[in-house]
């Protein structure tokens, strides 16, 4: 079984910060982290290789510094790696961006067939969950999204069986495979990387392909030119015209703060009265 | 969609639409139903497209599709009532659970067969998958998750909002020359249409031309969520939530205590579900819940952008926190400057007395 696994490099977004006054993002110093969505895919694969038997391909798009998202992989376990990097793909969208990782898919598939392609659930920084489903139309895979657990993979029959969280309840959902499946968070925990991991991480040469190694022919299709999207403007949320009523009373204990808030809150809100009174039980 | 990227480029908006696709005309909204439901997040878009159609002069439609009998008809009919002028209705029996696959082609054909400028759907499991592939399908541009939709004035397309860089910032994104403009939507993001008993319209069907044997995926099961396990924030009209500042698990018992009286659901901030002193279903804001409550009461919660796009919606805030100048305080209604700790429990006894005195006179 061939499994490629596509995973980006992020900003660790919980350590971007906004300058207070000024709006602008403060990226100076903001470490780059493996999409941590990916990492469930990416643990999801490395154990139906540990079941089944397979070889796992990590695959990135991104600037060069990415390549140290694959490294990461293979020190988790992951058997090749490879970085689409080419300065015609700066500006793409999802759908540049899934055309991209399609071709270069398509042309890891040309060595070795691809059974199955696995994503995040998405992105922390693009954060459309788009792009699994824009591989899958493009390859012509089925596409299983939001995948919580994979019950089993029949290599002979060419079948897989998975857990798809739906909005009401769980689907059990059987297809053939090739397919993608985009893999629900908190369903696995990342194993550790072992010695041996790092120690061929480091060493382990990771492919590096430009648009034309990747099967990209088309630059229309790519980049600036092949987004349908474009951003028009960057703002930051309006501060709401008025600030909050702070509630005081003269001696300004908590008993009697709460009682001239709830007060205020019943006379000037009265239907929150009503609201209130049908959603409390006998039980208090 | 897009990932943040500098807006330079392409500076100049204003675009000729190609003359094909000025042939493309009217707003969609995809009426999403699970189980005979309709989920809301169909209505709150149906309000938000009215808008929108209303401001280009286009009619607006509600498309629906699913297996043949009496629920698509009901969700058509609703749809009017919500604010549709017209339904597209696609009833075969493939469609009767989610699939992608059959979903997609039948949503591709009708947008083929009736071209609408403008399609919305919400940003479920169920939105999120289809509008993907759609998408890429008709290769058109698609903006995931807005918070904001308008009609940009100058070339009549359409203005989607969506929180960028982790939610600090905003961006909008224009699909200039792409027809069907696409976008989706979270749950209780946008109000709820008005409803209007009178309101109805024709239905116009369409057949999928699609058998089951041509379906490759199936469904095994279906396991339901027993919702009486869950909880379910999104649609509670009152919540009381804490945030990091109420310190302990222990102290969080207080959040639990002025729930009990309110009847309200409990809920948290990041930090909070973080440390696991709540269950992750409780998370308010941009990485989990957006809620839209009769009352929000957010305790030792600093307001940070991430947690406000998440409960900005609710009609009433009140905000306790011991720093009179955490931003909480700059869009909440009310606001206590105190220590949460004495303040909640002050607060439990005071709506207790006050419902108590208030059942008696009733
Ligand atoms: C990509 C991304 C996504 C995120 N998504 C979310 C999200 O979905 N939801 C979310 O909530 N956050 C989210 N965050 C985190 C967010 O940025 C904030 O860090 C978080 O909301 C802060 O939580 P808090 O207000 O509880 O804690 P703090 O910021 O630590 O604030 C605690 C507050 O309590 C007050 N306080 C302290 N002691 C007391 C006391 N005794 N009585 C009263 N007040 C007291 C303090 O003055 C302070 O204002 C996200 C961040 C990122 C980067
Ligand atoms: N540049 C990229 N390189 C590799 N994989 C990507 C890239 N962008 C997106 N993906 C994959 O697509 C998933 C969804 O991304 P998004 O649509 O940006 O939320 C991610 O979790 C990744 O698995």
């Amino acid at each position: 079984m061939h499994i490629v696994v596509c995973i980006k490099q992020v900003p660790d977004s919980s350590q971007i910060r906004v300058h207070p006054v000024t709006n602008t993002i403060m990226r100076q110093g903001v470490p780059a982290v493996v999409n941590p969505y990916d990492l469930f895919a990416l643990e999801e694969a490395l154990r139906l290789k540990d079941t089944y038997g397979a070889q796992v391909t990590v695959l990135c798009m991104g600037p060069p510094p990415a390549e140290a998202a694959l490294r990461k992989a293979i020190s988790f376990g992951a058997d090749d790696a490879i970085l689409v990097t080419d300065r015609a793909f700066a500006g793409s969208d999802t759908l540049a961006t899934s055309f991209a990782l399609a071709s270069a898919i398509g042309q890891i598939g040309r060595n070795m067939a691809v059974d199955l392609v696995f994503c995040g659930k998405q992105t922390i920084d693009g954060d459309t969950a788009q792009v699994g489903p824009g591989i899958a139309k493009r390859l012509d895979l089925q596409l299983l999204t939001y995948v919580s657990q994979v019950d089993r993979v029949d290599t002979e029959r060419r079948e897989i069986v998975v857990q798809r969280r739906a909005e009401g309840g769980v689907q059990v959902l059987q297809t053939r495979l090739p397919c993608l499946i985009t893999m629900l968070e908190g369903t696995n925990e990342m194993r550790f990387a072992s010695q041996a991991g790092m120690f061929r991480a480091a060493r382990h040469p990771v492919r590096v392909w430009d648009k034309a190694a990747a099967g990209i022919e088309d630059v229309a299709k790519i980049g600036l030119k092949g987004s349908p999207t474009v951003v028009s403007k960057v703002f930051a949320p309006q501060p709401k015209a008025s600030k909050a009523e702070q509630i005081k009373c003269e001696s300004n204990a908590p008993k009697d703060l709460a009682v001239t808030l709830i007060a205020k809150l019943f006379t000037q809100h009265p239907a929150l009265e009503s609201a209130i009174s049908a959603g409390t039980t006998g039980s208090i | 969609m897009t990932e943040a990227k500098a807006p330079a480029k392409r500076a100049g908006r204003k675009v000729e639409l190609d003359p094909r696709l000025a042939a493309y005309q009217g707003v969609w909204v995809f009426v999403e139903h699970e189980r005979g439901q309709a989920h809301s997040v169909s209505w709150e878009l149906m309000g938000e497209g009215r808008k929108l159609a209303d401001q280009l002069g286009v009619p607006l439609s509600g498309v629906v599709m699913g297996a043949p009998g009496e629920d698509t008809r009901r969700f058509c009919h609703e749809a009017f009532r919500y604010g549709a002028d017209r339904c597209y209705l696609m009833e075969d029996p493939v469609l009767a659970d989610y699939r992608n696959q059959p979903f997609t082609q039948g949503l591709t054909e009708l947008v083929n067969a009736h071209q609408p400028e403008i399609l919305l759907l919400g940003a479920t499991t169920l939105g999120r998958d289809l509008a993907g592939s759609v998408a890429t399908t008709l290769q058109t541009g698609l903006t995931a998750d807005c918070t904001e939709l308008n009609i940009d004035p100058e070339n009549r397309s359409l203005a989607a909002s969506r929180p960028t860089f982790g939610g600090s910032l905003l961006c909008t994104i224009l699909t200039l020359n792409y027809r069907p403009q696409m976008a989706t939507v979270r749950p209780r993001v946008m109000p709820m249409a008005s409803y209007d008993e009178s309101r109805s319209g024709p239905i116009i069907e369409q057949p999928l031309h699609l058998i089951e044997t041509d379906i490759v995926t199936k469904v095994l099961d279906y396991i339901p969520d027993n919702r009486q396990d869950r909880p379910q924030l999104p649609f509670a009209d009152i919540i009381v939530s804490g945030g990091r500042g109420l310190k302990s698990p222990e102290n969080f018992q207080l959040v639990w205590d002025l729930a009990r009286v309110l009847g309200a659901e409990v809920g948290a901030s990041r930090p909070v579900v973080q440390a696991g002193w709540v269950e992750l279903d409780r998370q308010v804001g941009q990485s989990g819940k957006t809620v839209r409550p009769k009352l929000y009461i957010a305790a030792g919660i600093s307001g940070a952008v991430q947690h406000r796009v998440g409960m900005e919606g609710a009609d009433v805030i009140i905000a306790i926190n011991n720093d009179p100048n955490a931003p909480i305080f700059d869009f909440a209604t009310y606001g206590i400057v105190g220590n949460a700790l004495q303040v909640l429990p002050a607060l439990t006894e005071a709506f207790r007395q006050h419902l108590a005195v208030a059942r008696k006179a009733g």
